[in-house]
């Protein structure tokens, strides 16, 4: 458990420390994602890296605990916007407005174009 | 011994124990209900949560800093959490692997979408320029949408609560529009949920199905580097 903890802090230090070091636009735990997935993949290949965290269920196990309880993590920062709720009652309306009509036409625009390019590409494959 | 209750309050109302212990319980409950309703959109465990513990801290009259010095314990375990996503990408990378181009197809357009729509929409009603900038990086992860809006000379902090509502507003929409709309390919939903909401969005995502959760992490995590690059291109053009 812990070790499988330290692994992913691990991961996550190592991508900040990318991120910062070369000073990319993008999130360290992005970076740290994929360090992660390569570790898992490489396991794979080479089962001699196959310990500590690495074996068994560790980091799997851990991660599936960390990702159980997603929302849970979001509360803090929701809890700040509760507080500046004037600032969206200065903009009224308008800006929750704006907000709910962008949401809904990314929603629609993103799940249209990946049916539709997925159609295409199986259409493709049947074709050859 | 102590025995004035004011007092009592006063130590505890100071210490992280108690507001910790707050999220935690407020959320248990929340996501009880959650779970209570069959995880019905409107009972969204992030939205009861933070509501309810806002309610608490005005009637208290607790500052956020002193709430925060809790529940930053809690916050502070988003990054580790976004690393284990590496988990559930890596027990599902067949499926991830063979949808490779629809993901970046789907990529362009919903980032594309989610910056346009914002900035052209606020624009048209009538929105202050520094607000429309604000509100432009809504779609990312609320650290990422700080640092951009902070590039912009907006106000990061209307920033993060654009980002906020916006997260919960997915989260609650995704699962009615799309069986509205009879899409039942749950990587396609998930993706557009993690494009449009963020983490909120893949944290229902999760709830909802486990590869729909995948897809929305995928999405989330290549959002946010192209948002970075969209929004101050997007904005050079599109506002004078």
């Amino acid at each position: 458990m812990i070790a499988s903890l330290s692994l992913i802090l691990l991961c996550q230090l190592a991508g900040e420390a990318f991120v910062r070091g070369l000073g990319l636009p993008m999130p360290g735990p992005v970076i740290g994602l994929m360090i992660l997935l390569v570790l898992l993949l490489a396991r794979d290949r080479f089962p001699q890296l196959a310990r500590g965290p690495l074996q068994g269920d560790g980091v799997e196990s851990a991660s599936r605990g960390l990702l159980a309880n997603l929302s849970l993590l979001f509360v803090p920062a929701g809890v700040g916007v509760v507080q500046k709720l004037d600032l969206i009652v200065n903009h009224g309306i308008a800006f929750l407005g704006v907000l709910v009509i962008s949401v809904l036409i990314t929603l629609l625009v993103t799940v249209a174009t990946f049916l539709l390019a997925s159609r295409l590409l199986r259409r493709g494959e049947d074709l050859s | 011994m102590n025995r004035d209750p004011f007092s009592l309050w006063v130590y505890l109302s100071q210490s992280p124990l108690l507001w910790l212990t707050v999220t935690l319980l407020v959320y248990a409950v929340a996501d009880a209900v959650s779970l209570w309703t069959d995880r019905h959109p409107f009972a969204n465990p992030v939205l009861h949560s933070m509501w309810i513990i806002g309610v608490f801290l005005k009637l208290t009259d607790t500052s956020y800093s002193t709430y925060f010095d809790g529940a930053q314990f809690v916050h502070f375990l988003l990054g580790p959490a976004t690393v284990a996503l590496a988990v559930p990408l890596y027990e599902n990378r067949k499926v991830v692997a063979s949808a490779i181009l629809p993901m970046l197809v789907a990529l362009a357009a919903g980032s594309i979408t989610a910056v346009l729509s914002v900035v052209l929409l606020a624009e048209a009603v009538g929105l202050p320029r520094e607000v429309i900038l604000s509100m432009a990086p809504k779609s990312v992860t609320a650290g990422v949408a700080m640092g951009i809006s902070e590039s912009l000379h907006a106000d990061p902090s209307l920033t993060a609560v654009a980002v906020i509502l916006t997260g919960i507003m997915g989260a609650i929409t995704v699962t009615p529009l799309m069986n509205r709309m009879h899409i039942t390919d749950f990587r396609a939903r998930g993706f557009a949920v993690g494009i449009a909401a963020h983490g909120i969005g893949t944290a229902r995502a999760f709830q909802v199905d486990e590869v729909a959760g995948v897809f929305a992490g995928i999405a989330m995590s290549l959002n946010a580097l192209v948002t970075s690059l969209l929004v101050p291109l997007a904005v050079t053009f599109l506002l004078r």
